[in-house]
């Protein structure tokens, strides 16, 4: 289709890009002069409150057994010492009636990718639909599926679990990705709507003069344009979803099988909470795949997002 | 490679077997419905890929939320066993000294979580504003966004450690209280104080999120409207609340919505800290307790029926922004 | 195949797994090697298929459990699914109300089995359980299982509430000795905190246990209310008669207080009362070790929490003595717990497991294995691993001693497991005694 593309991408990427330094149309000198002493010391401050906690952490997770829950992690620097044993400890040892870390990091991913592609595909369908296929009711139906953001999840467990049950879906993979991919969608499809709503009408009417179905604009001009606000999006599910507890409790049936690292983490916590060198290990391994989705794909995160809500 | 490692890849292969099996039916089902869709006799075809596109969704909803909402919504006027008790899950909701702290907890966390959280966030967010490293400087603050709020709890557990007086530290903040010569405290133990500490944690996590969503509405004010306040004579502060704030008004409605939203559902910070102990719990850890760990699922419905209520409010205020914007579109 | 222990392949994960490897393999080996003689378990049949159970143990416990009914496996071809999980409490009423209940649920107190079998899912417990249960149970046992009039879940393991836990050698260093009635306690609990330093207390206390904490503490308030009050009193007070803003259980919090309240007595390695609810009750006596404290109040169970290689005996590191009663001539009287398997299906293969577990066979092996007991008549209190062990079973089996089942565990949940232990970490925390009580007496539904 040769249909000429707007920028409409660019458009959102550059006002909303993490980390945009370069100064265009942008209110640099008013910066400068509220970016005084102060601020920059108030800044400062922050970031190093905002940090500590978690290298306390990293830095304890290395630390021997003895040492994290005798002195502390602060002292590594007049005594240093190092150890991997903790992390072989939680990742490696395992019983007959429960697996290591590394089997629960395995479920969190099987778990974590299909239980952002099924919402993200699905709501992304529904918000084209709620902007650009105009039918009755579609307004109120909109509202409505946003308004569903504030059933909280606890509500909804055990209706769906009886549900389940008789699907024969339960304490299975593909449980816990339907009840994701439920808990998802309001979010989702808003968002994605804001953004798609956005694309410019004469983009898609001419589409549809040259006798475009719906099906082909979905996948020849909202699909590709909609890619900056589908990685924002995903990322969150995904983070949303790698980082759950509840859904996990109550769907994956607490089994070693399906259970996330989530749930074993808690039950850590729960079960050995004076263990400080097996719970800081732990912890960070949980941390690994956010932190690796989060520093490599930053720079997507916050365009979807945004799309709708910077106009002011 | 010895047995056990060898049946630990296999079960990992497997799974992961499973997991792409997962993703490619579900992409294929979805390509399959909108190719045969698209092959729909003319005359009905804008129905059926009206249909294709959004019954998928409407209809997990519908299932997944909706019907279970309403369920919920009944259960709250029993005693969760089918006998119809009318108010009295309510009534006993708000003469139990401990479910009314539960609900004031509740309160002091939707209150403070947003506000702070907000206001660190942009302020931090105009501190570092075109400042070298700005990059880094983000990224730090927003870090807790992608930890869960489990291993949150336990980073935090670990700050707050306590050991009595006499005792070498192990957590950083009483060690910090010990250098400046005060007394350790018991920071999760200590009502009512112990609440703000477990506020700071969802604070902590919150901050980076509103953040980078103010950092880059304030990106995109336009320059020409602060130079002519500039021009007239306004100082930078002037300047921030006159044109900087009314310029990311609804970035700061949806930060502050989803934020607030996030606090109300709270759950794993307070479960995974205190277990609601030490008069800490709030109404979504509380609702969980009293459903399925003290077995009065018509007490539970009620709490999650007043959550309900409590979001209601800011639900009702985002349609109708949301409207506006419709018109003005 | 010889290289492949049955541990590594259990170590695999899911059980599962290793169930269909013992399975598909030759015959599983006793502790000692020896081969497994399947002439013991002709009585239960061959039924197949799978049983899942359901429970709260975990770690070292449930691998002994696993192994307990590895023989059982491969003689009845039956495949057992275990999952062990600390959110049990919560997760059993998630999975009976969303219609997902296991086969078997070993369900830690008789007040939670009542709710579970309030929701109408538990299927009675089959005639051979029932008449295992009256051959080798006692009848107040056998009582805690049923519901209503029948009888559905037969008690598994069990533990005496209420020891001591002490220092034989630190006693003899201070010339003390283990006293035998209440008061001789508490003077010698006044003349070991003459030695008090800037961290040695007598008494090490801990009641951290998550969502849970605060139920160590009621453990002190039973003892002292069966042992000052008597058995009709403690009945009483359990059912709901007696409200705990009665002299009786006033009584009982003014003693325990007395202890658990006083910065002179508590809390021996961790610091003052307020460390009490922190400390948790996995950590609380380890103290005993350091010499920073010398009396820990805990039960049998707490065997388990002492480090490897701690000489557990009456002359070794640590030891324990009953909580002695008010009197010395007073009949014996101590509390306890268990645990009770409840069926949610009467299938064959459940029925079948289900009575293996309530047999006098597999007490004898489980507790063969170390770290429980059971108050099954029909084990062998040599059997036991430890002399701790072996001295708890023969106060369960004994008929002269006034038993007791644990009386939070009996109690509606909103006082047993909700408003008994926090009020008792406010009453730690400084609350006056009777505004505790009263506030107690308010939940009780």
């Amino acid at each position: 289709m040769a249909t000429p593309i707007p920028d409409v991408s660019r458009k959102s990427a550059r006002r909303t890009e993490l980390g945009d330094r370069t100064p265009r149309t942008k209110t640099g000198r008013v910066k400068q002069q509220l970016t005084s002493k102060w601020a920059t010391t108030a800044a400062i401050v922050i970031a190093v409150v905002w940090t500590l906690p978690t290298f306390g952490l990293l830095i304890s997770s290395f630390r021997p057994e003895s040492e994290v829950n005798s002195t502390g992690w602060w002292t590594i620097f007049s005594n240093p010492s190092f150890t991997l044993d903790n992390y072989t400890s939680v990742l490696v040892s395992s019983g007959a009636s429960s697996a290591s870390l590394g089997s629960y990091f395995v479920n969190s991913l099987v778990i974590a990718i299909p239980g952002t592609l099924i919402p993200l595909g699905l709501a992304l369908m529904a918000a084209y639909a709620f902007a650009w296929i105009p039918f009755k009711g579609s307004g109120p139906l909109f509202v409505t599926v946003f308004a569903l953001q504030i059933v909280p999840l606890q509500m909804a467990l055990i209706p769906l679990l009886q549900i389940f049950t008789n699907m024969g879906i339960n304490g299975s993979f593909i449980g816990v990705w339907i009840a994701h991919a439920i808990f998802g969608l309001p979010l989702a499809t808003f968002l994605l709507h804001n953004f798609i709503s956005e694309i410019p009408g004469d983009v898609i009417e001419a589409a549809r003069v040259d006798g475009a179905s719906h099906t082909q604009i979905f996948t020849r001009i909202i699909v590709p344009l909609s890619l900056p606000a589908i990685a924002s999006i995903g990322i969150f599910q995904f983070l949303w979803v790698w980082n759950d507890l509840l859904v996990a409790l109550v769907f994956s049936g607490g089994t070693a099988d399906v259970a996330p690292l989530t749930q074993r983490l808690a039950e850590l916590s729960g079960s050995r909470g004076s263990d400080w060198h097996l719970l800081t290990a732990g912890a960070f391994v949980s941390l690994v795949v956010p932190l690796i989705v989060f520093f490599g794909l930053q720079r997507f995160f916050v365009r979807g997002l945004l799309a709708g809500s910077t106009k002011g | 490679m010895d047995l056990a490692t060898y049946r630990l890849l296999q079960d990992i292969g497997g799974k992961l077997a499973l997991l792409g099996i997962g993703v490619a039916v579900f992409l294929a089902v979805v390509g399959l419905i909108l190719f045969l869709a698209d092959r729909a006799p003319k005359k009905a075809r804008d129905k059926v890929q009206l249909a294709v596109f959004v019954a998928p969704a409407l209809l997990l909803l519908l299932v997944g939320l909706v019907w279970p909402a309403l369920q919920t919504a009944f259960t709250a006027f029993t005693d969760g066993r089918g006998t119809f008790t009318g108010f009295q899950n309510f009534v006993w909701m708000f003469t139990q000294p401990t479910i009314v702290t539960t609900l004031l907890n509740t309160v002091v966390w939707v209150v403070l979580v947003p506000a702070l959280s907000t206001a660190i966030g942009l302020a931090y967010a105009v501190f570092i504003d075109k400042s070298h490293g700005e990059k880094i400087l983000k990224s730090l603050v927003f870090l807790p966004m992608a930890i869960s709020f489990v291993g949150a709890g336990i980073i935090w557990r670990f700050v707050y450690e306590y050991r009595s007086p006499g005792y070498e530290q192990i957590g950083i903040l009483n060690q910090i209280i010990v250098w400046t010569g005060g007394e350790p405290q018991q920071f999760l133990i200590n009502s009512p104080f112990n609440t703000l500490f477990l506020i700071v944690v969802m604070i902590w996590i919150q901050t980076g999120f509103a953040m980078v969503v103010l950092s880059a509405a304030i990106k995109g004010v336009p320059l020409e409207i602060v130079e002519a306040a500039r021009l007239d004579g306004a100082n930078s502060w002037r300047i921030f609340w006159n044109v900087t704030v009314p310029g990311i008004r609804s970035s700061l409605v949806v930060v502050v919505t989803t934020i607030t939203i996030a606090t109300l559902k709270v759950f794993d910070i307070v479960r995974t800290m205190t277990g609601g102990q030490y008069e800490t719990s709030v109404v979504a850890n509380e609702m969980y307790t009293q459903a399925f760990r003290l077995g009065e699922p018509g007490q539970g419905a009620a709490l999650a029926l007043v959550l309900f209520v409590m979001v209601l409010p800011i639900v009702i205020y985002n349609v109708r922004v949301m409207r506006k914007q419709k018109e003005v579109r | 195949m010889t290289t492949r222990t049955r541990r590594a392949a259990l170590s695999v994960a899911g059980v599962a797994v290793a169930a269909l490897a013992l399975s598909a393999c030759a015959p599983p080996t006793g502790p000692g090697g020896e081969e497994i003689d399947c002439t013991d378990y002709e009585a239960y049949g061959e039924p197949g298929g799978a049983v899942e159970v359901y429970a709260t143990i975990q770690g070292v416990e449930a691998d002994q459990l696993v192994e307990s009914w590895a023989a059982y496996e491969f003689c009845t071809g039956t495949e057992i699914q275990y999952t062990g999980t600390q959110e049990f409490e919560t997760q059993i009423n998630v999975r009976v109300q969303g219609g997902d209940a296991p086969d078997l649920a070993i369900i830690p107190q008789p007040g939670l089995l009542q709710r579970v079998v309030g929701s109408g899912s538990v299927v009675a417990a089959p005639a051979e359980v029932e008449s295992n249960v009256d051959e080798y149970w006692s009848e107040s046992w056998k009582e805690y299982g049923t519901v209503d009039g029948t009888f559905y879940a037969a008690p598994l393991m069990a533990s005496v509430k209420g020891y001591i836990w002490y220092s034989p050698n630190q006693f003899e260093e201070l010339g003390v000795e283990v006293p035998t009635t209440w008061d001789e306690l508490m003077t010698l609990t006044e003349t070991l905190a003459e030695g008090n330093t800037d961290t040695y207390r007598p008494w090490c206390v801990g009641f951290g246990s998550g969502d849970a904490t605060g139920w160590p503490g009621t453990d002190w308030i039973e003892d002292l209310v069966l042992r000052q009050s008597g058995p009709e009193a403690y009945d009483a007070w359990v059912a709901g008669e007696l409200p705990f803003s009665s002299p009786e259980v006033t009584a009982a919090f003014d003693s325990a207080g007395e202890i658990l309240r006083s910065a002179d007595y508590v809390n021996g390695g961790y610091g003052g009362v307020e460390s009490i609810n922190s400390t948790t009750f996995n950590d609380g006596g380890l103290t005993i070790l350091e010499d920073q404290c010398s009396l820990h109040h805990q039960a049998s169970f707490y065997e388990a929490q002492w480090p490897e290689g701690t000489d557990v005996s009456e002359n070794g590191d640590v030891w324990a003595f009953l909580t002695p009663p008010v009197n010395a001539d007073d009949p014996a009287s101590v509390t306890g717990g268990g645990e009770f398997v409840a069926a949610f299906n009467d299938e064959e293969a459940t029925a079948s497991l289900q009575a293996f577990l309530s047999s006098a066979e597999w007490a004898n092996i489980r507790v063969g294995l170390g770290g429980v007991i059971s108050a099954n008549q029909g084990l062998d209190p040599a059997n036991a691993g430890s002399e701790i062990g072996r001295q708890s079973i023969e106060i369960l089996q004994g008929s002269d001693t006034v038993f007791r089942f644990d009386g939070s565990d009996l109690m509606p949940a909103a006082v047993g497991s909700a408003s008994f232990f926090t009020e008792l970490v406010n009453w730690i925390g400084g609350k006056d005694t009777a505004q505790t009580l009263s506030d107690i007496d308010a939940t009780w539904p």
